[in-house]
């Protein structure tokens, strides 16, 4: 268009308009914290929009994997690999969605070295409120990555025991633990200097927690160390917490711990993110 | 209630680890006028309008803005307040309507009034025509422009603007400049910072000069051209012979010391004000010496930055 050629005629700025603009622009009332909060996830789908092809890696890289898995080590690890895709399944599922909220730690970094989060941070809106937004607009990419998946895995022949209740059980369960965990990556990307920092750093905290956790193998075939370790680990938790809502037989103590760890990573990474957040100058 | 002061800043002060940005800066900005901050790079102008928006804590001092505290009552000079930041305060990865109804909806417009209000502004900035290109994609101009629409989406009491023009072409700067006249006109105050110092003459009401933190002089422009004292008056004689005669009469007339230029019917001599040189330019001519030509040269606010900056600099040296 003509306005960017150094040569074309700059539009001129209309002073009638200007003066009718800045007549006009009387306060309306204060917005409630809950629209903000979404008003600023809807900020996060925007740009989604714009470049679709950031949920490249959050759709094909899920898909990769699971047949990967599950056609290479299927035979070697459980005999069948239809009886592995039933094993891993849920797992997959975990896995994909967990390393999907690595972004929202990137995203935030990113966001931090422009002008535009002083002009948040200048509103008279609750200061937190860009984060949660963020956080809870991420929350749509967990939801399709986790559908990813799971609609594959129906192809490929997974037998879901728990019917459509119990996948999406399953997906929420995922979803709100990646949702706690997205704080972690956050509260990094505000400690980081650079995205690609947080983005090493988040990955490399996440692929030994996922690789040792239940997801790939039973932990009773590990070294006895390693498969304590496995049973510590919250990765492990979800999956089998997921495993059994899928299957339709879910323990309600695995569903409750799983909540029960989401709700500590959050109450101790959301207010450290808001603080650091608060205190970036 | 009298009418409080847009700002009123008390030996603010910000230390960014063994650097000390503002040195205890003390500001009283009237309301309904630009008000300039004129500083070299690095003087504490960015930090001391951050502290001023309530995106930095002071260190120490107080600061008061539009009647409330930026420490206490941050909320409520948020409610008054808009910036446009050095970087451009505006979301690249987003169009320009996109940008000015996502903080209309964060303001509490509704959605359609959002809208409506986007395609206002963007109309009377000459922006419509840019549709939804995202910003990353404007011109420098643009962008700038945007960036004070999005600061006016509410008509704000007071509007800090960080190196507005910085970067831009002589074109785009006028535009700027127009918008924060009208700005103006409309009862907001301005609180500009800039490091231009045409700008601060062409925008400003009154300047505060900073330097290493601190403020180091301040008044109307004029006034700060005053303070370094004088213009300087040249005159070129019709007759060079007369050259001592004349160097005499201005000497006596004007209390300083007359310089002979290198054309020999010039002279030039420092004046304090403009009264006296023309009183002495009549006197020349009650003596019958005749003048070809004479003029009084204001001195620039450059003359007097340097002056100031360069006096400032070297005071500053002890403490450390």
């Amino acid at each position: 268009m003509s306005t960017t050629a150094p040569d074309a005629p700059v539009t001129p700025v209309s002073e009638v308009a200007l003066h009718a603009a800045l007549a006009s622009g009387t306060r309306p009332p204060r917005p409630s914290t809950v629209s903000v909060v979404l008003t600023f996830g809807w900020r996060g789908m925007l740009k989604i929009r714009h470049v679709p092809e950031q949920l490249l890696d959050v759709t094909i890289t899920p898909v990769l994997f699971l047949l990967m898995f599950t056609y290479l080590f299927g035979g070697a690890v459980e005999g069948s690999t239809s009886d592995y895709l039933q094993f891993l399944l849920p797992g997959m599922l975990v896995q994909s969605v967990l390393f999907t909220a690595v972004y929202s730690g990137v995203t935030l970094n990113t966001d931090m070295t422009k002008g535009v989060v002083d002009r948040f941070r200048s509103l008279p809106v609750w200061r937190p409120a860009p984060l949660v937004g963020a956080v809870l607009g991420d929350a749509v990419r967990y939801a399709l990555a986790a559908t990813v998946v799971v609609v594959l895995g129906l192809v490929m022949g997974f037998d879901a025991g728990g019917g459509a209740g119990g996948l999406l059980a399953g997906i929420a369960l995922v979803v709100v633990f990646a949702f706690a965990l997205s704080w972690v990556f956050t509260t990094l990307g505000l400690v980081m200097r650079t995205q690609s920092a947080v983005m090493n750093a988040g990955f490399m905290a996440l692929f030994p927690l996922i690789f040792l956790s239940n997801i790939f193998v039973r932990p009773e075939t590990l070294p006895r160390g390693l498969e304590a370790f496995v049973d510590l680990n919250p990765i492990s938790h979800l999956t089998t917490a997921v495993r059994g809502v899928m299957a339709g037989a879910a323990e309600s103590g695995d569903v409750g711990l799983v909540l029960l760890e989401a709700a500590v990573l959050v109450a101790v990474f959301a207010p450290l993110t808001a603080r650091l957040y608060g205190a970036k100058g | 209630m009298t009418a409080t002061l847009a700002i009123e800043a008390e030996g603010l002060r910000k230390d960014f680890g063994d650097t000390r940005a503002v040195d205890g800066v003390d500001l009283r900005v009237a309301r309904g006028a630009v008000y300039g901050v004129l500083g070299p790079n690095g003087a504490g102008k960015t930090t001391t309008i951050r502290m001023l928006a309530t995106l930095l804590r002071p260190d120490g001092g107080s600061a008061r803005v539009l009647g409330h505290d930026v420490v206490r009552d941050a909320d409520a000079v948020r409610e008054r307040i808009s910036l446009t930041g050095q970087l451009a305060s505006v979301d690249e990865d987003l169009s320009g309507p996109e940008n000015l109804v996502l903080l209309a909806r964060l303001l509490g417009y509704s959605r359609p009034r959002s809208a409506a209000r986007a395609e206002q502004l963007l109309d009377a900035f000459g922006l419509a025509e840019a549709g939804g290109r995202l910003v990353k994609h404007y011109s420098g101009g643009m962008r700038r422009r945007l960036d004070i629409a999005a600061s006016i989406v509410v008509t704000p009491e007071l509007m800090f603007l960080d190196e507005p023009t910085t970067g831009l072409d002589p074109r785009s700067r006028n535009q700027v400049w127009d918008i924060v006249r009208a700005l103006v006109g409309q009862g907001t105050t301005v609180l500009l910072c800039t490091q231009y110092l045409d700008e601060a003459d062409q925008l400003a009401g009154r300047i505060a000069v900073i330097d290493q933190g601190k403020v180091i002089a301040e008044g109307t422009p004029s006034q700060l051209k005053a303070s370094v004292g004088s213009g300087s008056l040249q005159v070129r004689l019709l007759d060079e012979d007369q050259r001592p005669a004349a160097q005499r009469l201005l000497a006596e007339r004007l209390d300083a010391p007359v310089q002979l230029e290198g054309d020999p019917a010039a002279l030039s001599v420092n004046v304090a004000d403009a009264e006296r040189a023309t009183d002495a330019l009549a006197e020349l001519a009650r003596e019958g010496i005749g003048v070809a030509g004479f003029s009084l040269g204001q001195p620039s606010l450059d003359e007097v930055f340097l002056a100031l900056t360069g006096h400032a600099t070297t005071r500053e040296e002890v403490p450390a």
